[in-house]
């Protein structure tokens, strides 16, 4: 790589996009968008568009995948063709694969699977617009999702990811800075209990960065925590709002 | 035990609603020993509920989960030969064997299937057998159980039937004293509304939509009867 590295932070010391080194980007979230789905959710995270549609528990076809004992999850994560700079082929590639593998992993874990024997929860993720950090954005849609179609969970999955840019830890890395840093770490769990879901690393990291890492991405999740929690109960007090207007409108 | 959250306050999954042993769990929650301690967690979206020696939370979102005794509306999704499969709206297709059907003898060799219950047919049944190790297992032989074969059928969130139907079915006897509509009810979530005008049948089905949006708030049942008052006057 020839670029200098140093060149993804400001004279100023705060990053490309003018955040500071710890600090996430924008993020809203929206619960119930879709109405042919049992649960959705459609979150922006600075660039990020992600949209997450939820079915099931339901039947599971064809049958030879059933658990006799719990229910299977399914992920499909898709990046939608104009998401990426180039025109990417809507067939699912490499990363794809991967990605809906370790988020089914990570929501495996929360779920009460057991309930649903021989059925099947469905996850359908489509990115449509990517900017890094889709693999934790589109777990924190997913968990909002599944809470919105009434799936019983030991709490939400929520994500973010730190990295190394110009020999600095920073949190929520955008696409330049995943690409062209010297390292991501993205961290998913659960935060109410504390267990992680996903870890993955990429890139040289001392132990201390490490360290550090984990406990920053611990932070930021707790920050992204607090508007899944709000995210979801957005649907019920915004009634609850507008009837007690009603109620002042006609006393 | 200590109780952490108020009655009838909005959970999400994962917030804990109390610490402490000796309290009971109702549908809804979990318990978790953290450091010693037990906790008890929520596990759905739904308002909490605080009985004497239980805490527990009443579910706003969730799909149908069958229970012996429940009467469902279903949906007849295959033919065969000797049997019924039915689409209830759960994680499982019920099954109707001829025998819960007709109390008579069914010879297959004259008689389809077809001829009494077809593909599409819309029934009202009953859930007589129902364990998650096999699917549930339906009858139609029971006072008021039948095809039904008129009057338009909707589709609401199953978790929201009790509010519906209201305490000892005060809210359904509302709907139907206010507007004279017939109006059957599934566990599943599933309702037939028929009345003698189009109109009115608008005028119940929005009424379901306004208790299913509102099921969480309360005083609910006088706002409906405040609502069902002022758009009969416009009809």
């Amino acid at each position: 790589m020839t670029q200098d590295k140093t060149s993804l932070l400001l004279d100023d010391g705060r990053r490309l996009d003018g955040r500071e080194l710890h600090e996430i980007r924008p993020i809203t979230m929206k619960s119930s968008v879709l109405d042919r789905a049992d649960g959705s959710c459609y979150l922006t995270w600075g660039n990020n568009k992600i949209i997450c549609a939820v079915y099931g528990p339901r039947e599971l076809h064809p049958k030879h995948l059933a658990k006799p004992d719990r229910a299977i999850v399914r992920v499909e994560y898709r990046l939608a063709t104009f998401s990426v700079n180039e025109r990417k082929s809507p067939a699912p590639r490499r990363r794809e694969y991967e990605l809906s593998k370790l988020i089914k992993e990570s929501l495996d874990s929360v779920l009460f699977l057991e309930k649903f024997p021989n059925g099947t929860i469905d996850v359908y993720i489509t990115v449509l617009d990517a900017d890094g950090g889709t693999r934790c954005a589109a777990l924190t849609a997913a968990s909002i999702a599944l809470a919105d179609a009434g799936i019983p969970m030991k709490g939400f999955v929520t994500g973010c990811a730190v990295g190394k840019v110009a020999d600095k830890m920073v949190v929520d890395l955008s696409d330049v800075e995943d690409k062209d840093g010297q390292g991501d770490m993205p961290v998913a769990m659960n935060y109410n209990t504390g267990e992680i879901t996903l870890f993955q690393c990429d890139g040289e990291f001392t132990t201390d960065e490490v360290k550090e890492g984990l406990s920053l991405a611990i932070r930021a999740i707790g920050e992204v925590y607090k508007m899944q929690k709000d995210a979801v109960l957005a649907k019920y007090t915004q009634i609850e709002e507008s009837i007690d207007d009603l109620g002042e409108e006609e006393e | 035990m200590t109780i952490l959250v108020n009655k009838n306050q909005l959970v999400v999954p994962g917030e804990v609603l109390a610490r402490g042993s000796g309290v009971d769990v109702a549908g809804g929650v979990y318990r978790k020993k953290i450091n010693g301690e037990t906790e008890i967690i929520a596990s759905m979206i739904g308002l909490v509920k605080i009985r004497k020696d239980s805490v527990g939370v009443v579910p706003l979102e969730g799909c149908y989960i069958p229970l012996e005794g429940d009467i469902i509306i279903g949906k007849i999704v295959r033919v065969g030969l000797t049997s019924w499969n039915v689409d209830i709206r759960g994680p499982y297709v019920g099954a109707l064997r001829v025998n819960s059907v007709l109390d008579r003898d069914f010879d297959s060799l004259r008689e389809s299937l077809e001829q009494v219950l077809d593909y599409g047919d819309i029934i009202k049944a009953q859930i007589t057998y129902f364990d998650r190790t096999r699917d549930p297992v339906l009858t139609m032989l029971g006072r008021g159980l039948r095809k039904l074969t008129h009057g338009r059928l909707i589709d609401v969130d199953p978790v929201k039937i009790p509010r519906i139907i209201g305490k000892k079915g005060s809210m359904i006897q509302l709907l139907k004293n206010m507007t004279n509509a017939q109006i059957i009810v599934g566990q599943n979530g599933r309702i037939v509304v028929s009345a003698n005008s189009v109109e009115k049948e608008n005028l119940v089905i929005s009424a379901i939509r306004k208790i299913e949006a509102e099921a969480h708030t309360s005083g609910l049942t006088d706002r409906i009867r405040e609502y069902l008052e002022e758009e009969n006057k416009k009809l």
